[in-house]
């Protein structure tokens, strides 16, 4: 029998043994916290994690005992840290009792970690054109994207949103590695900037609300070239559990079909979603 | 009565193990009592749709519809994978109609690798789901005879009853003598959603309600096999309900907390017993 202890420790089952992938569940650490204007970047010990992860996954997180339900972040990077392995960042923005304990919590607190979830972005050839645009703590989703693109040979614009400044993630970090980044506060700003930029892109990435993933879909639409979103739906479980978190797309022979966004997502092809149901 | 074919008693709830592909992933199913199956109905259902499920003080509310592949993609897809996994299969089953059941409970019964099948008569989403009413321990006894007539020797028949403590003796008792094995008691119990949708509340907040039925059917029925659901967290939980006779315990949202937690429990009540 496989026993807790042996899942905690990252052990799999053997029909996923051979390369690391899957989520796992563990016991992990705060190591180090950070504010962010109006986030809270939160640094995780989670033996094992770090290396499963790939753009686009994410971490749910148990916020104590009284509360059943996980709390959902994306993964936005991945780093290794002397004594630890791999440690991961992500950026919790405080709007409700569980986000806001997490964003209360103090290096050395413990806190169950399970992941990486979801599927992930996937990567277009080498060299190709991608713009990549993020809404507020949503462009956490795109930093290890961003890192693998440029590993890639790709060229990389990003254009940043948020409502207001305290809300913008992670512009300096960006400038550091990636070609251009645009900051466009605003819907009207960021409706031009996106319409602008996709032009001159065959892959366009989005991370945000669902309003700014359908601008970008429709813009990668009009250009001529493939978008990826990656939704953000409320999730209980985030492990595909529950099903609680249907999203209708349509198959390849165009039928409906609700799946689940935090197994067959997060991250769908614009064009299979069905975005009625969405808003 | 058939043989118990469950090697030990903590078993994954109905609709909290995903397809069980997704619960394999952090731990083995051979090494649970069973995994029983979200409700599986004839047709294919798409479920509600979203918010589904939100939290609510020490529990879960659920109003996901049933969703579900339906009775034949549930045969080739999903009941392959979970006897890969090794999963002792326990099948949930939703009917419209006493017709309903009747067929999928032989389809079902039919099957390789199915255990037993537990007939959800307990759908806390009201008539909204369409699922068949049975509020009265008489419908809920005509389900089980109708199944029953149908069912191959050596599948297991069991009926999942609402904790109602007011009712729930009376269920149980109706069901075993139509012809249930054992009863699983109980269900996410009825409650709505913030918006006022009907939903059903399951978590610690239930498990109290859910101990004073089991305690009242086994008190009233001793020689019913009974298996308790509600708001088992970890081993204490489940040892309260054992201690209180019940056969078997089924974790469901706790699940939801920690895909491990089944686990967990059955760790925990093995310390205890070694």
């Amino acid at each position: 029998m496989a026993t807790p202890d042996r899942a905690r420790t990252g052990s799999v089952t053997p029909a996923q043994a051979g390369p690391a992938s899957g989520p796992i569940h563990v016991s992990g650490e705060v190591l180090a916290t950070r504010s962010l204007g109006h986030y809270r970047r939160l640094t995780l010990v989670a033996p094992g994690v770090g290396e499963r992860s790939r753009p686009g996954t994410f971490l749910a997180l148990s916020v104590g005992e009284g509360r059943i339900g996980r709390r959902s972040f994306w993964i936005q990077r991945v780093h290794p840290e002397g004594g630890h392995g791999t440690v991961l960042d992500l950026v919790v923005e405080p709007v409700g009792p569980g986000t806001r304990w997490l964003a209360s919590l103090a290096p050395g607190a413990r806190i169950d970690v399970t992941g990486p979830l979801g599927r992930p972005f996937a990567l277009p050839r080498d060299s190709a054109r991608c713009l990549l645009v993020g809404e507020g703590h949503s462009a956490a989703a795109l930093t290890l994207l961003a890192e693998r693109l440029r590993d890639r040979g790709c060229t990389v614009q990003l254009v940043l949103t948020a409502p207001d400044e305290t809300r913008l993630l992670g512009v300096l970090e960006a400038r550091r590695s990636v070609a251009t980044v645009t900051v466009a506060l605003g819907s009207e700003a960021l409706a031009r900037a996106v319409t602008t930029a996709a032009t001159d892109c065959e892959v366009v990435y989005a991370a945000g609300s669902v309003t700014t993933l359908r601008l970008c879909a429709d813009a990668a639409s009009a250009a001529g070239g493939q978008c990826q979103v990656a939704l953000e739906q409320p999730l209980l479980c985030a492990t595909g559990l529950c099903q609680g978190c249907p999203v209708v797309v349509r198959d390849a022979a165009g039928e409906r079909r609700t799946v689940r966004a935090c197994v067959e997502g997060p991250v769908f092809r614009a064009e299979r979603l069905d975005w009625e149901s969405l808003s | 009565m058939t043989d118990w074919p469950f090697a030990n008693p903590v078993w994954v709830a109905s609709g909290c193990g995903g397809t069980g592909r997704e619960l394999a992933a952090y731990v083995g199913l051979g090494g649970l009592g069973a995994f029983v199956t979200r409700s599986v109905t004839l047709q294919a259902r798409a479920g509600a749709p979203g918010p589904r499920v939100v939290e609510a003080p020490s529990g879960v509310l659920n109003a996901i519809g049933l969703q579900n592949p339906g009775v034949e993609r549930f045969l080739a897809d999903d009941l392959p994978v979970l006897r890969v996994l090794g999963a002792t299969v326990v099948v949930s089953i939703a009917g419209v109609s006493l017709g309903e059941y009747a067929e999928l409970a032989r389809t079902l019964g039919r099957a390789d690798g199915v255990s037993a099948i537990e007939l959800n008569l307990s759908v806390p989403g009201g008539a909204g789901t369409g699922i068949l009413d049975a509020r009265e321990p008489f419908q809920a006894a005509s389900v089980v005879a109708a199944c029953r007539r149908d069912l191959p020797r050596g599948v297991l028949l069991l009926a999942k009853v609402r904790s109602d403590v007011l009712r729930v003796v009376e269920t149980c008792r109706g069901v075993a003598d139509a012809g249930a094995d054992g009863v699983v008691v109980g269900n996410a119990l009825p409650a709505a959603m913030p918006d006022g949708r009907p939903a059903g509340l399951s978590g610690p907040a239930i498990g109290p309600l859910t101990r004073r039925c089991v305690a009242e059917v086994v008190r009233a029925l001793p020689a019913l096999a009974v298996v308790a659901a509600g708001g088992i967290m970890g081993a204490g939980d489940a040892r309260a309900y054992l201690d209180l006779g019940a056969r078997a315990v089924q974790v469901g949202s706790a699940l939801f907390h920690d895909p491990t937690a089944a686990h967990r429990v059955l760790a925990g009540l093995t310390e205890e017993s070694s």
